[in-house]
C-alpha cells in the first residue's frame, strides 16, 4: 500500500531515473544482542517482523530527496539538523560531482536528514535491535556470528577499504533475507542509537559504563568478539544526531503491514 | 611572576580570540585563564616524530601548553617489503613524546583526519580526568576534540587511543608518551630518544610475503583477531616497524656521553624485558615513578607503562636494544641499535685472543 502510494508520489515529482527501493521481509525472531544487558550479562532481543531496504540509500536517491524537499539542501537546512559536514562530498547542493557516485551509498548526512528521508518514502529508520538481527546474518545463516571466519572476513573488509570513500554498493551476495551490504560497506544510523549505547560524555560520570572510556567500553558489550559491531558501535555513539561522517549512512525499514 | 609580561598576557589573548573563532566545542572561555583567573602563557608544543623528543624546559614558571595532535590511519612499512594498516597519532608509532612541566596545563587538540574508518580518541596517564581525558574527546573522522588538564605529577606517561575495540585501537599503533618533567627540570644529558615497544598480529607470519593485495604493490598485512584474543603476536617491535632503529635509523652516542632514554610499552598485551645488549642502566626511573633503581641490566615495562632510563656510554661499539623475552628479539623483530663511537677503551674493554683451543695444555694452570 505504501510503496505503491510511494511509488506514484516519485512518478509525480518525475524522478524515472530511481526505481522505489526494494524492500524484503524479516521474519519475526530472537536473539543475543552483542550489546550487554544493564547488568552486564546476554540480553535476548525479541523482533517483529518487518521490511527492510535490500541496499542502503544512495547519493542518487538522497539527491532526489532534496530536490523534492529544499529544506534539507545543504545551505538551507538548518543547522540544528545538519551540522557543516552534511553532504560536504557533494559539488554543490544539488551537484554530486564526479567522484561521488549517484548508485553509491550515501554518506555524510545526520540522524535527523536520514529520518526525513526515510518517512519520505513511508519508512523509518530500524531500531538498533532490527539492525543488529538484521546484521548477524550471512549468505546461508540467520545468525552467522559464532563463525569466526565470517567475523575476520568483516573486518578485513572493513579494515581495507581504505580511502575518503565508501566502496561500491552490492560486491558481495544478498544475505539469507536478501539484504546486501549491512556488516561491510558503512556504519548505518540507527533511529534509538542516542538513547542505546552509553554516553560518551563526562557529564554524568558514574551513570553506567562510558564507551568513552577503556574499561568501560568493555561493560557495555556481552559478546567482546564482534570487533567489526563494537567499532560501528563507537563510530555512532561518537556523533551527535545533527553530524554527518563520511563513512555513515543508513537504510530504512518499514512496519509489517503497511 | 615576573615572566608574565605583557607580551606573554597578548599572546594569551590573543590565542582566545582565534579559538573563540574555531567555534563551540573550544576551550576559549578557558583559555585566557586558569581557576585562579591568573593569566598562563601560552606556548605552543613543537612535536617532534620518535626516536627524537622535543628540547627540554628551561622555564621556571607554568605555562598553558597548546598540544596537537591528530589520528590517522596510514599504510606504511611493518618489515621490509610489508606494509601494514596503522592507526596513529599524528602519523607515526608511536605518536609523538609529548613534553611538559609539572603545573602546565595542557590544552590538547585532537583531530581525527577526514579520512579516518575510525572514531578516536585519547587517554593520558598522565591526566587525573575521567578516561583520562577519553571521555571528553570521542572524535569521529573530520572532526577535532579540546580538553584541557593540569600535569599535576612529574614522570613518564603513557598515552593511547581507548575506543572501542580498545585492544585492536592499540594493536594498530594508537600510542605515544608523555612527558611531565619536574618543576626544576631533567639534568641535561648528551642524547636522549624516546622508544615504544609494541605487538602487531598479523594474518600472515613474521616476515611472510606470500600474498598481495591489488590496491598496494607491497604486500598488505590484515590484523589477525584471534591472534591477538590468544595474545601470539607475530611481531614484537620497537617503534612500530622492524629496523625502524636499525643501520640508518640506528641511536647514536660517543664515549663518555650520558644517553637518556624514554622507553615505553604500548602494548596491547605483552611486559618487555628491556635490555641494552652490552651496557647496564646507570640508574631506571623503575615504572616511571620517583624511585630510582640503580645498575640495572634489565627492567621491567609493562603495557601502558612507561621508564626513564640512563647509561654512560663508556666503551665504542654497536649496542643491542632488545626484549630479552628474547625469542621476540631474534623471532619477531624487536631488535634495535646503539651506535657509540670514539676511542678503543682497552682498560675496560678488549678481545684478548681466539684461536684453536688449548686442548693440549690442560693442566697448565
Amino acid at each position: 500500500m505504501g510503496r505503491i502510494a510511494f511509488a506514484m508520489l516519485l512518478a509525480l515529482l518525475g524522478s524515472p531515473a530511481y526505481a522505489v527501493a526494494r524492500y524484503v521481509k524479516l521474519p519475526a525472531g530472537t536473539f543475543i544482542s552483542a550489546l550487554a544487558a544493564p547488568n552486564g550479562g546476554p540480553q535476548r532481543v525479541h523482533v517483529a517482523a518487518f521490511w527492510m531496504r535490500v541496499e542502503p540509500a544512495t547519493n542518487g536517491e538522497f539527491l532526489a530527496f532534496v530536490r523534492a524537499h529544499p529544506r534539507w539542501q545543504r545551505g538551507r537546512v538548518l543547522p540544528l539538523f545538519a551540522g557543516p559536514h552534511y553532504l560536504a562530498a557533494w559539488r554543490g547542493p544539488l551537484t554530486l560531482g564526479r567522484e561521488v557516485r549517484a548508485d553509491g551509498p550515501v554518506t555524510q548526512v545526520s540522524w535527523f536528514a536520514a529520518r526525513a528521508f526515510c518517512a519520505g518514502e513511508g519508512a523509518r529508520l530500524p531500531t538498533w535491535d532490527e539492525w543488529e538481527y538484521a546484521a548477524a546474518a550471512d549468505a546461508t545463516r540467520r545468525d552467522a556470528r559464532r563463525d569466526p571466519a565470517r567475523n575476520a572476513a568483516i573486518l578485513a573488509a572493513i579494515q581495507a577499504s581504505t580511502g575518503s570513500y565508501p566502496g561500491a554498493i552490492g560486491r558481495h551476495r544478498a544475505d539469507v533475507y536478501g539484504v546486501r551490504d549491512l556488516n561491510r560497506l558503512l556504519w548505518e544510523w540507527t533511529d534509538d542509537y542516542a538513547a542505546m549505547f552509553p554516553s560518551a560524555d563526562s557529564r554524568n560520570p558514574g551513570t553506567g559504563p562510558s564507551l568513552a572510556l577503556c574499561g568501560g567500553s568493555a561493560l557495555a558489550f556481552f559478546d567482546r568478539t564482534q570487533y567489526a559491531l563494537i567499532m560501528r558501535v563507537a563510530a555512532l555513539a561518537a556523533l551527535r544526531p545533527s553530524e554527518a561522517a563520511p563513512r555513515v549512512g543508513f537504510r530504512c525499514v518499514r512496519n509489517d503491514g503497511e | 611572576m615576573k615572566h608574565h609580561s605583557v607580551a606573554a598576557a597578548a599572546l594569551t589573548l590573543l590565542f582566545a580570540t582565534a579559538t573563540a573563532a574555531a567555534g563551540p566545542g573550544s576551550l576559549s572561555a578557558y583559555s585566557a585563564s586558569g581557576k585562579s583567573g591568573q593569566a598562563l602563557p601560552v606556548i605552543k608544543e613543537t612535536l617532534v616524530a620518535p626516536p627524537d623528543v622535543p628540547a627540554a624546559i628551561h622555564r621556571d614558571y607554568p605555562a598553558r601548553v597548546v598540544v596537537q595532535l591528530e589520528t590517522k590511519e596510514v599504510v606504511k612499512k611493518i618489515a621490509s617489503g610489508l606494509n601494514y594498516d596503522f592507526w596513529t597519532f599524528n602519523g607515526t608509532v608511536p605518536g609523538p613524546l609529548i613534553r611538559v612541566r609539572e603545573g602546565d596545563t595542557v590544552e590538547l587538540h585532537l583531530r581525527n583526519d577526514p579520512s579516518s574508518h575510525m572514531t578516536h580518541n585519547i587517554d593520558l596517564h598522565a591526566v587525573m580526568g575521567p578516561g583520562g581525558g577519553a571521555a571528553a574527546t570521542m572524535t569521529p573522522p573530520g572532526q577535532e576534540s579540546v580538553f584541557a588538564f593540569k600535569a599535576m605529577r612529574a614522570g613518564i606517561y603513557v598515552y593511547h587511543c581507548a575506543t572501542p575495540p580498545v585492544p585492536m585501537h592499540i594493536a594498530n599503533g594508537m600510542y605515544g608518551m608523555i612527558l611531565v618533567e619536574p618543576p626544576q627540570g631533567l639534568p641535561p644529558v648528551a642524547h636522549e630518544y624516546y622508544v615504544m615497544q609494541g605487538d602487531f598480529y598479523t594474518t600472515t607470519g613474521y616476515k611472510y610475503t606470500g600474498y598481495t593485495t591489488g590496491a598496494h604493490p607491497t604486500p598488505l598485512l590484515a590484523f589477525d583477531l584471534q591472534k591477538m584474543l590468544k595474545e601470539q603476536p607475530t611481531y614484537v617491535l620497537f617503534n612500530g616497524q622492524e629496523g625502524s632503529l636499525i643501520g640508518d635509523h640506528a641511536l647514536h652516542a660517543k664515549v663518555g656521553d650520558t644517553v637518556r632514554l624514554f622507553v615505553g610499552d604500548g602494548g596491547p598485551n605483552l611486559t618487555s624485558s628491556f635490555h641494552i645488549i652490552g651496557q647496564i642502566f646507570d640508574d631506571v626511573q623503575v615504572e616511571g615513578g620517583t624511585l630510582v633503581n640503580h645498575n640495572v641490566q634489565t627492567t621491567l615495562i609493562p603495557p601502558g607503562g612507561a621508564v626513564t632510563v640512563e647509561l654512560k656510554t663508556l666503551v665504542p661499539g654497536t649496542f643491542l636494544l632488545v626484549d630479552h623475552a628474547i625469542t621476540r628479539a631474534f623471532m619477531k623483530g624487536a631488535l634495535g641499535q646503539l651506535v657509540v663511537s670514539g676511542e678503543p677503551q682497552p682498560e675496560l674493554y678488549h678481545k684478548v685472543s681466539s684461536g684453536p683451543a688449548p686442548a693440549d695444555k690442560a693442566g697448565a694452570f
